[in-house]
């Protein structure tokens, strides 16, 4: 039986791994096809019109060569997927450096702004969506649903604007932009200036990140407290604190975590919105300025980069239920 | 308790006050065409006054009347591409309830590939394809917003025929066409209804996104996206009401498009109205 | 032995009057309406004794539960008298005795918690040494394992569900305990023997008050029974007056006891709704 369950598991991970694969590929597929599609001509966006117009012919076609403008696509695909299943990422045409160096560093900035809007987002989220869903009605769920309709109708961009206009402009307290003061050598960078440029965003983030996990939060703790072991719970003398700590707690911490996993996707939309606001120079901002400037192997790195990360935030949350739910993990349902 | 009776009368009031909220800014938006892009040196940089209530850019055009041209484009574009966006929402879910195991998983794995990309990438991927501009970004926001909306019709047909009514219509022979037309229709189009009412502020919102990240509308029309992402080189100094009344604005629509779909649900389902 | 039952019913531990229940509700639109399930309820629960409310299903017995818990629906609202141990029981002492003095047995495992533990569930999450105690005198009252304690509600076999249920209730001291519907799906052989189990807690001195709408089994396990029509208590009886047609007052009691499967189903459509 047991030996049963455990293949069960085997074979719904692989299963699992096997779809995550596929997903990429078409990913990768969807991005370059879009990116090909695009009437817009690299050569014009980075080098400019009047100065192709002082090149000669050989000139524009090595420009053309390494914009990749012209060739067979479907080669050309083929080439980069190979390259790329190999662990070469190719070369980022806009920054005139391996693509993978890139993404590295770029990556390194962006899952600290991203880790810590996404934990700081769950644990107030499910904190605030919890209140919310025990006092159903009252005042402090209207505050917090209040609160949740505004930040979800606020856009990131314009969120990060207002924290930098007030805390940046009138009060000061941290610097406008970039994440390292300009005109600094990345190894003089001091502790204390990485953080001041970190704190903004990484709050505007935080911010936008509540609304969504506090409603979904509060959606399962209605359900909860809707429940009927949630009425037997009162029935029998618990109450206030103990009574969320003994039943609600315990019921909504699942979901909350899982549907925390499953919005990876939004956190890293909103870090490319927040990154472009700060100048953060994280994952985000180089996707926008791959896309402004046509650089396609970068481009397609950071989709494909992110789109593991969604996709494994997603298996997380699939895979979680069946590992914390004792229900599930001793093979009692669902089996 | 003691508004009980009024509850009711409270929502649709909440609802026609929305709804004639937004009308007048749209109106009002497509009516101040000129005002909008009209400079004048003589007013320019002028923080918000009673003349000007938003106050003036560098080029003393009005931000009131900028704002209100720049949401009614977002409210428009968002709309129509919402609309479409809903359109597959709805043939997709069908197909995928209806159409028997492949079409459910190749329409689910769709929506996992769709979902997969986050929301802000695809939108600069399809944009970028389609050269940006109007197009770009109205195809982009239709193109990503059909998942939630196709997931929510694909349950509740399912629900729909597994209900007994339905089974017992099936068992009297009735064709699968004619059950889907006489009978889950009709029980779908309320939620259809009020879940493409609340795509509607993710679709703006997503489309003022793109066009501030420089993927959408041109910077000759005042989008708000556009708006914003001027006021960007004004911040520091100090022309606060560039960013914040466009901004402000903007929210304030996208809460009213909310209000008006979950005042719709609480209309149209008798379940939810203890809420 | 039905004389040592009546012998033992002395106090009176519950005692309603006129209780009323109504609900409002909306319907699509702008219209709302409000309907009455619990009419007029009347009734006492005596300490030893068990009595039995019986109705049909859905016929609303099971808010005269909630009602004595002070746990109803927010949309609902009641009036009538409640009282307990003789006092007027209020809002404040409902909270303070649920749980404690006034306890319920739910109709199944879905009342418990799905995500912790039996023992700890059983025990309200207290630790010391004393309920540790209780809990263990009890589950071998009741022949339970003790590794059930560890075990989740889902994890239970059949057998072991109502004796968990009831364990709730006896690691309290309760003196009244309401159970509603303890033996659904149960045969008369096997709800006799949960309900000998309901009967040790009446000996022990609490009140039972027994919520069904098996008639057969309120006559042979309860010490009065109460029966409960559109959305009135309509009749009270001794099960002994359950003998025969004639003891019997009400009609509507008359036709009950001619739809048991004994009496062979006289007439009953023609008397039912009365």
């Amino acid at each position: 039986m047991k030996n049963k369950t455990t293949g069960n598991r085997i074979a719904f991970i692989i299963r699992k791994l096997l779809r995550l694969a596929l997903l990429l590929f078409v990913t990768s597929i969807t991005s370059f096809v879009l990116m090909k599609a695009s009437p817009i001509d690299p050569l014009q966006a980075n080098v400019g019109q009047s100065a192709l117009g002082t090149m000669s012919i050989e000139q524009i076609a090595r420009l053309q060569a390494y914009w990749g403008v012209g060739g067979n696509p479907v080669k050309q695909y083929l080439g980069w997927a190979a390259d790329f299943v190999r662990g070469d990422m190719g070369m980022s045409l806009l920054y005139h450096q391996a693509v993978s160096e890139v993404i590295a560093v770029r990556l390194q900035n962006s899952l600290v702004l991203m880790v810590t809007a996404w934990l700081l987002s769950g644990v107030l989220g499910l904190a605030l969506g919890a209140a919310a869903g025990m006092n159903r009605g009252r005042w402090i769920d209207r505050g917090i649903k209040g609160y949740c309709l505004v930040i979800s109708s606020t856009p990131a961009y314009w969120l990060a604007m207002l924290l930098l206009i007030v805390f940046g402009v009138w009060l000061k307290t941290f610097p406008v932009g970039l994440s390292v003061p300009i005109g600094v050598a990345a190894a003089d960078v001091t502790f204390t200036e990485r953080v001041q440029h970190f704190v903004l965003p990484a709050l505007a983030l935080s911010i936008t990140g509540i609304a969504g996990i506090a409603l979904h939060t509060r959606e399962k703790m209605i359900e909860i407290t809707e429940s009927e072991y949630m009425l037997f719970a009162r029935a029998r003398g618990e109450k206030g604190w103990r009574l969320f700590w003994n039943h609600g707690f315990r019921n909504v911490l699942l979901p909350a975590i899982t549907l925390q996993f499953a919005s990876i996707s939004e956190i890293f939309g909103g870090s490319v919105l927040v990154e472009q606001v700060f100048s953060y120079p994280g994952l985000g901002q180089a996707a926008v300025a791959a896309g402004l400037g046509s650089d396609m192997p970068l481009l397609m790195a950071v989709t494909i980069v992110s789109a593991l990360f969604v996709f494994g935030g997603n298996m997380i949350a699939d895979v979680l239920y069946g590992i914390v739910d004792p229900r599930i993990r001793k093979g009692g349902v669902g089996q | 308790m003691r508004e009980k009776n009024n509850r009711r009368q409270r929502v649709l009031a909440g609802l026609i006050f929305s709804v004639i909220f937004l009308a007048v800014v749209c109106i009002g938006g497509i009516l101040c065409k000129q005002e909008a892009a009209a400079t004048d040196f003589s007013r320019k940089n002028l923080a918000p006054c009673t003349e000007y209530l938003f106050g003036t850019d560098w080029l003393g055009r009005d931000m009131f009347a900028r704002t209100l041209r720049g949401l009614s484009v977002s409210i428009l574009l968002g709309m129509v591409s919402a609309a479409v966006s809903a359109a597959a929402a709805f043939v997709l879910g069908v197909i995928s309830a209806a159409m028997g195991r492949t079409a459910d998983s190749a329409v689910s794995f769709c929506i996992d590939w769709v979902m997969g990309i986050p929301h802000i990438l695809l939108l600069i991927l399809i944009s970028v394809a389609l050269g940006k501009g109007f197009r770009g970004v109205a195809a982009g926001v239709a193109l990503t917003h059909w998942p939630s909306l196709a997931r929510v019709i694909r349950a509740e047909m399912i629900q729909l025929k597994e209900s007994p009514y339905i089974q017992i219509a099936e068992k009297l022979g009735k064709r699968k066409g004619y059950l889907i037309r006489k009978h889950m229709l009709p029980h779908l189009m309320p939620q259809f209804f009020v879940g493409l009412v609340l795509l509607f502020p993710h679709a703006i919102l997503h489309e003022s996104s793109v066009t501030f990240l420089g993927f959408g509308l041109s910077s000759e029309q005042p989008a708000i996206g556009i708006i914003l992402s001027e006021s960007m080189r004004y911040l520091v100094t100090g022309q606060w009401w560039l960013a914040a009344f466009p901004g402000a604005m903007l929210v304030l629509v996208v809460i009213l498009f909310y209000e008006i779909g979950e005042n719709l649900r609480k209309l149209l389902s008798p379940g939810s109205a203890h809420e | 032995m039905s004389e040592k039952r009546v012998n033992k019913g002395n106090n009176i531990i519950l005692k309603i009057e006129n209780l009323q229940i109504s609900f409002t509700q909306y319907e699509r639109g702008l219209k709302q309406r409000t309907f009455q399930t619990v009419k007029g309820m009347d009734l006492e629960v005596s300490s030893g004794e068990l009595t039995a409310v019986i109705g049909a299903s859905g016929s609303g017995k099971s808010l005269l539960a909630h009602a004595v818990m002070g746990l109803l629906p927010y949309n609902a609202s009641m009036s009538g008298e409640m009282y307990y141990c003789g006092e007027k029981l209020t809002k404040m002492r409902q909270e303070k005795l649920r749980g404690n003095e006034i306890v319920l047995v739910p109709q199944s495992l879905a009342y418990l918690d799905p995500l912790m533990k039996i023992g700890r569930q059983i025990k309200k999450n207290r630790k010391d040494e004393k309920i540790n105690q209780r809990l263990a005198d009890i589950f071998s009252r009741y022949h339970l394992k003790e590794e059930v304690a560890k075990q989740y509600p889902f994890e239970l076999s059949g057998g072991m569900n109502r004796r968990i249920l009831i364990s709730t209730a006896m690691i309290e001291n309760p003196r009244l305990v309401i159970a509603d519907e303890p033996t659904p799906g149960l045969d008369l052989k096997s709800a006799k023997r949960v309900m000998e189990h309901f009967r040790e807690l009446a000996d022990m001195g609490a009140g039972v008050l027994l919520i069904t709408h098996d008639l057969r089994l309120a006559i042979e396990t309860a010490d009065r029974i109460i029966v409960f029509h559109d959305g009135r208590t309509i009749d009270e009886a001794v099960p002994t007056d359950f003998q025969a047609e004639n003891t019997l007052k009400h009609a509507y009691t008359k036709a009950l006891w001619r739809a048991m499967p004994k009496n062979g189903f006289a007439n009953e459509s023609k008397n039912t709704d009365i």
